[in-house]
């Protein structure tokens, strides 16, 4: 497939390895303590397992997973939120995928479906539209999740909506931003990151500036990369270049797709339809300010948080979970004591062994056989 | 093979209605109408006319196929009922045929239950009824005794059906998962995938336009002429919910074995890879309707790869791995990259995911 | 969110509501082209283009020359170490052949 398998060819990949072990042993630091890089999003988080991308660089870097896996870090009671208003009569509530096993506090939207809520996976908010025209004697609710990537989808259909005059859709909006997480994870006492790798599809929308202050403020690389295996390898290279030559830049690897000023029409469509909420809480991050959008009053018609009643309760994890050490890189997912004796992806106790690109999970499916020797 | 003869042909029911109503299922004349209108005239064989409570066969003939009798059953709640390359109908019959050939039996009897829920049209069940019968005889077996029962609006999906199969075993095959060895090929008998793509494509939910179609087939002619050719083969198994990931690790399970493959040898349609793309599934765990993975001692592999390749459901064939020493149950997989990951059991269903 | 695939343009099913089927590997999908298209690059010029599709909308339009220019990186770095490799080899041989 084009533009895919181009970049996932061995002898390139051979190539960056060898630039990359060349590059390690030049650098000072690496011979006192491990290269720490994060990648931030979920989607890079699941390329490097897929892809058995760890095993293959030299054991001076560590890769630190980041929180950027919306399913991830939707707190307890958003999906207690969810289930109340799928269990409502005639409501159909239309979601992603891997939202359905997230665990609330008392059954997740897959339990609640196999107990009678009308629960349809969609691929896109616009088949969320479709069934709400297909089924007019009934209320279709969209589960809006995921950063900035995702908004413009959620606005451009609110936006359709409202065009065609659709009364019986709304929109349960739980999207989150990027860059106040980034805040976050730098302000943290606890950490020791060298450089990011950044996240090439929320860029795409949102473009390369607003990373700035991680390289000027806080003296950190930051690479926003592309999602096959070969951007990956190609990013850590362009960001241990950096950490060599002693310099902190934001730099583009993703540049085929992302445009440097990010895409006008969907920030213009997710500036119309959206405002921030003043603090959002972040399942094992706790509340950050200005870290989440709801639907502007302009578009309260299509707000299910307005339309319908929720219970809108701060649910705490597990007091055992260390689902928000694991988020910010703290600990690796077998150093938390639950990892894969209570949690388990049968068992998920905390939303990072739910999603397949939750970091726990990814461990636990798909290898780590680096780390399951470093953990033996 | 029947003992009883049957002593005069009769008329067969009709049933005169358009859909599928309780009074059929009542055990009067209804059902008798809609037994003989709809089962009776497609699968219509000597074994079956008597329509008693069982069909009967003589024990010695069976036994001149082999020495031990292989004996399975399984139920097909396929939704959509018809879907491209397929429909439940021929599901339920290649799916009980495979599930005996990879014990090396050969297929013989099948029986049918059908589940039907009121409202079904009678054309539908027709279509379905001829399709068994299709594959019965594409398959060389005979669908011999059955049951029908008719439920109310919502007690079931349209229709589910059971079928269980009995097959002799050949003298001198003996196959099983906890055979495996250090040193053993895995083979494939081509590509992965497609029937768990042809289904989710025609259920609609993602709206995706797919031209992949389910490779539901037969295949004890295939593993014949594999066990013909590679008499040594450890086990075969049928690739099906769950996908060749499920089986490899039910394989490296049983035998205590680590089998690793190589993503570069298995072979999979660029639209189902397509199709994974798009939707974030990985293609290792969807479901298969005519594949099966056989472990091999290395000395036979050739010669299986060889068998396989020349029968007409194995021309995409592929030495895909090996079994090895190593962490028991382990199976991993060498990336088209050249890193290697783990390929784990499936937990729940697999999810299309956004991230 | 991250999952977006490259997929192709293959038709314009309705230019006012911005919506086109798009190819992935063979796989078809309609997808929302608003993102892609404004008056430089209207609607019906867009057949053939290739996009980034997530979630049923086409994000960004894959810049060839860039996608190019990413890899002939990689390759120049390879053809960089191949020369690498065969001076420390032929130096190799001249310390060889000297001793």
């Amino acid at each position: 497939m084009k533009y895919i398998d181009e970049y996932r060819d061995r002898d390139k990949a051979a190539i960056l390895v060898k630039e990359i072990e060349a590059l390690v042993a030049e650098i000072p630091l690496a011979k006192e303590r491990p290269i720490n890089i994060m990648e931030v999003c979920g989607g890079h988080t699941h390329s490097i397992f897929r892809y058995g991308i760890e095993g293959m660089l030299p054991k001076e870097i560590e890769l630190v997973h980041g929180p950027g896996c919306p399913v991830c870090v939707l707190p307890m009671g958003r999906v207690d939120d969810c289930v109340a208003i799928a269990e409502r009569r005639g409501v159909i509530f239309t979601t992603f995928g891997d939202a359905m096993r997230v665990p609330g506090s008392k059954k997740s939207l897959m339990q609640a479906k196999a107990d009678g809520a009308d629960i349809r996976m969609v691929y896109s908010p616009m088949d969320a539209l479709e069934i709400a025209r297909k089924n007019l004697d009934r209320e279709v609710v969209f589960f809006g999740l995921g950063f900035e990537t995702t908004m413009p989808s959620t606005a451009l259909t609110v936006l359709q909506a409202e065009r065609e005059g659709v009364t019986n859709f709304s929109v349960f909006c739980n999207h989150i931003t990027i860059v106040p997480t980034l805040k976050a994870i730098l302000e943290s006492p606890d950490l020791n990151l060298d450089a990011f790798i950044g996240p090439g599809h929320v860029s795409m929308v949102i473009g390369t500036a607003p990373y700035e202050f991680i390289a000027r403020f806080y003296k950190k690389p930051m690479v926003v990369s592309g999602f096959e295996p070969l951007d990956v390898l190609q990013s850590v290279w362009m960001v241990l270049k950096q950490i060599k030559e002693g310099h902190a830049d934001i730099e583009n690897q993703y540049a085929r797709v992302v445009p440097e000023e990010g895409n006008k029409a969907a920030l213009e469509a997710v500036e119309k339809v959206y405002e921030l909420r003043d603090f959002f809480e972040w399942r094992g991050l706790g509340s950050i300010d200005h870290s989440g959008v709801k639907l502007r009053e302009a578009y309260a018609h299509f707000d299910a948080e307005r339309k319908f009643a929720v219970p809108n309760l701060q649910v705490a994890d597990p007091a055992a979970c260390q689902c928000g050490a694991v988020l910010k890189g703290v600990i690796k997912p077998w150093q938390c004591p639950l990892f894969g004796t209570a949690c388990t992806p049968e068992t998920p106790l905390g939303a990072l062994m739910v999603s397949s690109e939750g970091s726990c999970s990814a461990y636990y499916q798909y290898g780590g056989v680096k780390a399951q020797a470093g953990a033996a | 093979m029947n003992i009883m003869p049957f002593p005069r042909p009769r008329r067969l029911g009709k049933v005169n209605v358009p859909t599928v109503t309780l009074a059929h299922g009542g055990g009067g004349k209804a059902m008798k109408d809609l037994i003989d209108d709809v089962f009776v005239e497609a699968f219509d064989n000597a074994a079956l006319a008597p329509l008693e409570d069982q069909a009967r066969f003589d024990l010695a003939a069976i036994a001149e196929l082999g020495d031990r009798l292989a004996f399975t059953t399984d139920s097909f709640v396929v939704d959509p009922l018809v879907f491209p390359g397929g429909d439940i109908g021929k599901l339920a019959v290649c799916g009980t045929v495979n599930d005996l050939a990879v014990g090396g039996a050969r297929p013989l009897y099948l029986s049918c239950a059908v589940i039907i829920e009121e409202g079904v049209a009678l054309d539908l069940l027709r279509q379905i009824a001829r399709s068994m019968a299709e594959a019965a005889k594409d398959a060389g077996v005979q669908i011999v005794t059955g049951d029908t029962k008719v439920v109310h609006k919502g007690a079931c999906d349209k229709l589910f059906i059971t079928t269980t199969g009995i097959g002799a075993i050949r003298e001198g095959v003996t196959l099983g998962a906890h055979l495996a060895r250090p040193g053993d090929a895995v083979l494939v008998n081509g590509l992965l995938g497609d029937h768990g793509a042809a289904i989710l494509g025609a259920r609609g939910d993602m709206a995706l336009e797919t031209q992949v179609e389910s490779d539901c087939a037969a295949l004890h002619g295939l593993t014949d002429a594999l066990l013909a050719a590679a008499p040594n083969t450890r086990a075969l198994r049928d690739a099906t919910r769950g996908g060749l990931a499920t089986v490899l690790n039910e394989i490296a399970a049983a035998s205590e074995t680590a089998i690793e493959i190589d993503e570069t040898q298995t072979p999979i349609r660029e639209e189902v890879k397509g199709f994974c793309e798009i939707l974030g599934l990985d293609p290792l765990y969807l479901a298969n309707e005519g594949k099966i993975a056989a472990v091999v001692p290395p000395e036979e592999a050739e010669a299986a790869l060889s068998a396989m390749q020349a029968h007409p459901l194995g021309a995409g064939s592929s030495i895909i791995g090996t079994v090895n020493e190593g962490e028991a149950g382990r199976v991993t997989m060498k990336t088209v990259f050249g890193g290697r990951r783990i390929v784990d059991m499936l937990v729940g269903e697999q999810l299309p995911r956004i991230c | 969110m991250c999952l977006g695939i490259p997929g192709r343009i293959v038709k314009i099913d309705d230019a006012a509501k911005r919506l086109a089927t798009v190819d992935v590997g063979g796989v078809k999908r309609q997808v929302n082209i608003a993102c892609i298209v404004d008056d430089a690059r209207p609607v019906e010029g867009c057949v053939g283009d290739w996009v980034l599709v997530h979630v049923g909308f086409a994000m960004s339009r894959i810049d060839e020359k860039e996608a190019a220019e990413t890899l002939k990186i990689l390759t120049e770095l390879g053809e960089a170490q191949a020369e690498i490799e065969a001076m420390r080899l032929s130096a190799a041989e001249v310390g060889r052949a000297a001793s």
